[in-house]
């Protein structure tokens, strides 16, 4: 018999080879099972974030027991002890439980993990689409800053021109675009004419009519349209067999006028000019216009706007200012010139209006003077008529006027007659201007050197010159002793006189200084203050007349007898043609009948009972002149037929007198002899029969 | 006569008629229009004439004896001074010429006809009122008294000198008084008694 044992005899089977195999797999799966885990913890360790750490825990657990489970089953195929089956026993039975329990735990965790899954993938999504956005906000944010670039560079400059071609420029390069014009319409509002153009140079100027339906298309609306690349504004160039032409974009740019503003109201209204901005994408580039390039183009073309109109206002305002300076410098000159004229006019006036009234005065002091004589009707009527005319100060005022003359004042003076007259005319008519009430006096008398006067005038009296004195004093308004030097500057008034009511341009006194000074005098106004009265003095150097010592002179100046020498023969006798001429036609003159002879022996020849003066050169010297009045003498017996003898000499001394009286002559002259003196001895001559001296 | 206006006015007082003016206005803008009807070229002609012939007195050319000349010319003798004046200065010429040769060669001096003709040229100046040229006279009269040849010469090329300025200036006075003539005025015998002795008050335009 067989002894029973306890041993589990294997099952060996009879294939040894497929037991082999077993045994062999068996060996990888264990291996496989203990380095499962052994990878999972190490990744796990690696990684961060693992959620569920005991799950782990617990596959790890149920795949060591596998592993165990089969490494352990390697010892079953062949004779293997008791314990070893338990132990394979106890493996499997934990084994078992742990892989329940992990596949109960698995029924819970799997959709967590999937869940998990979605999650990831949803926030992957979502950081794709964030990504985009975030892309997009660059492209606007860069978009944006494309255009405040432009809008500054479109609202820098206040050019027209330069304006436009930089909005393309720099739309041109933000946009990329392959071209970009500018249609503006033409005068006629007509037509849309090709004003600008960003690559071409010279744009052709062309044009289209405003009424094509693509352009009402763009026109109606402020936003930026797409056009087809074939419509006539967005043919710009020949096509060059380009496969699909880019994309073309129109907006309208409204062009404001001045007119259109007002205050709270934005013009998008009433006359609507506008241009149109064509924009065009590059060919063959299958690029599309999107929606932030759109508004893009939008706000530039209002911008553009508005930049057109300040350069529209900016040059009209520049116009206006220069139109305006030129009419404030026209007007400028023009009142310059009107102010000259006046003030030409004025001064002009004035001297005139002056130098006429002076006469006018003495016109008035004359013709008043005149009415006191005796005169015809017809003579007062006409003085009455001049006197009407100019309305007579004095008269009216009656104001006495005294004339006091010194004793020893000579009786006849040499000097400017005319200009003294009208010095003593001026300083009374002032006193008597500024006088209402009380008497004028009018002193002459001979300066004396212990007379009072100013103390850098000094009196030298000569033996043929005096310095005459004339004091006019006036009770009337009186001068301010302050404004007495300012009297004799032209045109100056003094305020303190009632100068306005008595009229007057002041110029009478400054003409009278001139005048005194020409005659070597001075004038002075002294003047206790107003109300006080004035005194005007002056003092002028005139000549003593010797006329005054000559008594030969007849005192009548014209002898009513012999005014009238007409028809009187006489003959003249020079050497000299010039002088003798000159003789002749002063006798002429006086109505005489003139022969002359140029020599002695001529004159003895032709001298006749008939002639009644005979006038003889004796200037030339010797002797031989005085002889034919001898000779004459002597041919003339009769005293009464005789010729009377008159010497024409250069010399005044007394021999020449003295030689001609012994020659028998009747009468000398002095040469040259003026018209009165020869009047005047004619006349004489011919009434005494002789005549003393005239010299 | 000529209302100035409203700034003058009349009023009739005693049987006569008196003519106010508050200003020196009313008178000055009737004068004005005086002024302006004088304004015709005959005027200024005048005013030419008598300016230049004042110029000629005071710059010495002429004395007193030209105004006497002048006296004498009338309608009778309408070129008197001018005849006159040719007269004189043919004289001046011939005379000039004459003493010239005498003095000619130094050794030789004829002082008694350059004597004579400073005589003759003195008196004939003087009767037209040649001013300056009797004054070259006086002086060249001295000249010759004392036989100073050298001074006879300078006082004859004065003489000379004298005589021809004074003969181009009558030439101009004269034309001016043939234009006054053919424009139809007369020739101004005076002087203007009242000359505007302030020249310079000429209305000027530039400020």
């Amino acid at each position: 018999m067989m002894e029973v044992c306890n041993c589990i005899e294997p099952q060996w089977p009879a294939d040894e080879l497929l037991m082999k195999y077993q045994y062999i797999s068996d060996f990888f799966i264990a291996v496989a099972y203990f380095s499962i885990p052994l990878e999972l913890i190490y990744f796990v360790k690696k990684s961060a974030v693992f959620p569920y750490r005991w799950v782990l825990v617990q596959f790890g657990a149920f795949i060591v027991l596998c592993g165990a489970t089969h490494l352990i089953n390697l010892w079953t195929f062949t004779t293997h002890s008791r314990t070893v089956a338990l132990v394979m026993t106890t493996a499997k039975v934990l084994t078992a439980v742990v892989s329940c329990a992990t596949a109960l735990m698995l029924v819970h965790i799997i959709p967590d993990l999937l869940s998990v899954k979605t999650r990831e993938l949803f926030l992957k999504n979502k950081a794709a689409e964030l990504d985009r956005e975030m892309g997009l906000i660059r492209t606007q944010e860069e978009t944006g800053r494309h255009v405040r670039m432009l809008t500054h560079e479109i609202r820098s400059t206040l050019d027209r021109h330069t304006i436009l071609k930089t909005t393309l420029v720099e739309l041109g390069r933000t946009l990329a675009l392959e071209e970009c014009a500018l249609w503006m319409p033409t005068r006629t509002g007509l037509e849309l004419q090709l004003s600008y153009t960003l690559r071409q140079q010279h744009p052709v100027e062309y044009t289209v009519p405003i009424q094509l339906p693509v352009i009402n298309q763009v026109f109606v609306t402020s936003r930026a349209v797409k056009i087809s690349p074939n419509s006539p504004v967005a043919r710009l160039r020949p096509v060059s067999g380009k496969y699909l032409l880019g994309e073309v974009v129109a907006v309208r740019v409204p062009l404001l006028h001045l007119s259109n503003f007002q205050i709270n109201d934005w013009p998008e209204l009433s006359t609507k000019r506008y241009a149109l901005m064509v924009l065009m994408l590059p060919s063959d580039s299958a690029r599309q216009w999107h929606v932030h390039e759109l508004e893009l183009v939008e706000v530039v073309a209002d911008q553009v706007a508005v930049a057109l109109s300040h350069a529209a206002i900016l040059e009209e305002s520049m116009r206006a200012r220069d139109l305006l300076m030129e009419q404030n410098v026209a007007l400028d000159i023009a009142r310059r010139e009107a102010e000259t004229a006046i003030r030409a006019r004025n001064d002009f006036l004035a001297v005139m209006n002056h130098e006429m009234r002076t006469p006018m005065h003495a016109i008035i002091a004359l013709s008043s003077l005149l009415q006191e004589t005796e005169l015809t009707p017809e003579q007062r009527l006409m003085v009455e008529t001049v006197l009407n005319l100019i309305k007579p100060i004095a008269v009216v005022k009656k104001l006495p006027i005294t004339l006091n003359l010194a004793p020893d004042l000579p009786e006849f003076v040499v000097g400017d007659e005319k200009r003294l007259m009208q010095i003593i005319l001026n300083i009374v008519g002032n006193a008597v201007k500024f006088s209402k009430q009380g008497s004028i006096s009018v002193t002459a008398l001979v300066t004396k050197s212990d007379n009072r006067a100013p103390p850098d005038f000094f009196v030298v009296p000569t033996g043929s010159h005096f310095y005459l004195r004339v004091k006019v004093k006036d009770l009337g308004a009186g001068i301010n002793p302050q404004d007495i030097p300012k009297l004799f500057t032209k045109f100056a008034q003094t305020q303190s006189l009632a100068t306005r009511s008595s009229g007057g341009s002041g110029l009478g006194l400054a003409i009278s200084k001139r005048f005194v000074n020409l005659m070597e005098g001075n004038i002075w106004i002294e003047s206790e203050g107003v109300g006080k009265g004035c005194t005007a003095i002056f003092d002028v150097k005139l000549g003593i007349s010797n006329e005054s010592k000559q008594s030969g002179i007849p005192k009548v100046p014209a002898n009513p007898q012999h005014v009238n020498f007409a028809g009187l023969k006489v003959l003249v006798m020079d050497e000299n043609g010039v002088s003798r001429m000159v003789t002749k036609g002063l006798l002429v003159h006086l109505g005489c009948e003139v022969a002359t002879v140029s020599s002695s022996e001529e004159c003895l020849r032709v001298v006749s009972h008939e002639h009644r003066v005979v006038f003889m050169d004796v200037c030339t010297p010797g002797v031989e002149n005085y002889q034919i009045a001898l000779r004459i003498h002597e041919k003339f017996t009769k005293r009464h037929q005789r010729p009377l003898l008159v010497a024409l000499t250069g010399n005044t001394d007394k021999s020449t007198k003295e030689r001609c009286m012994s020659f028998g002559l009747d009468g000398v002259l002095l040469k040259p002899v003026s018209l009165d003196n020869m009047r005047n001895v004619l006349s004489d001559l011919l009434e005494h029969r002789v005549l003393y001296e005239a010299m | 006569l000529m209302t100035a206006k409203s700034l003058a006015s009349k009023e009739t007082v005693n049987g006569r008629c008196w003519f106010y003016s508050d200003d020196d206005d009313g008178i000055s803008v009737y004068l004005n229009r005086e002024l302006h009807a004088m304004n015709t070229v005959v005027a200024q002609l005048q005013t030419q004439f008598q300016d230049y012939l004042v110029s000629l007195y005071q710059q010495g050319f002429l004395d007193n004896q030209f105004t006497e000349l002048r006296k004498l010319q009338d309608e009778g003798t309408p070129d008197f001074v001018a005849e006159v004046v040719s007269l004189f200065f043919d004289d001046c010429s011939k005379l000039i010429n004459s003493m010239s040769r005498s003095l000619e060669r130094p050794e030789n001096v004829d002082f008694k006809q350059v004597d004579s003709g400073v005589h003759q040229l003195k008196g004939s100046s003087s009767s037209v009122g040649a001013r300056r040229v009797k004054n070259v006279c006086i002086s060249f009269k001295e000249c010759c008294d004392v036989q100073n040849r050298e001074g006879c010469l300078r006082c004859l090329q004065q003489v000379d000198y004298e005589y021809k300025m004074l003969k181009t200036k009558l030439q101009d006075l004269f034309n001016l008084e043939k234009q006054i003539v053919q424009a139809g005025g007369a020739i101004p015998q005076h002087f203007p008694s009242y000359t505007i002795l302030r020249p310079d008050i000429r209305p000027c335009l530039d400020a």
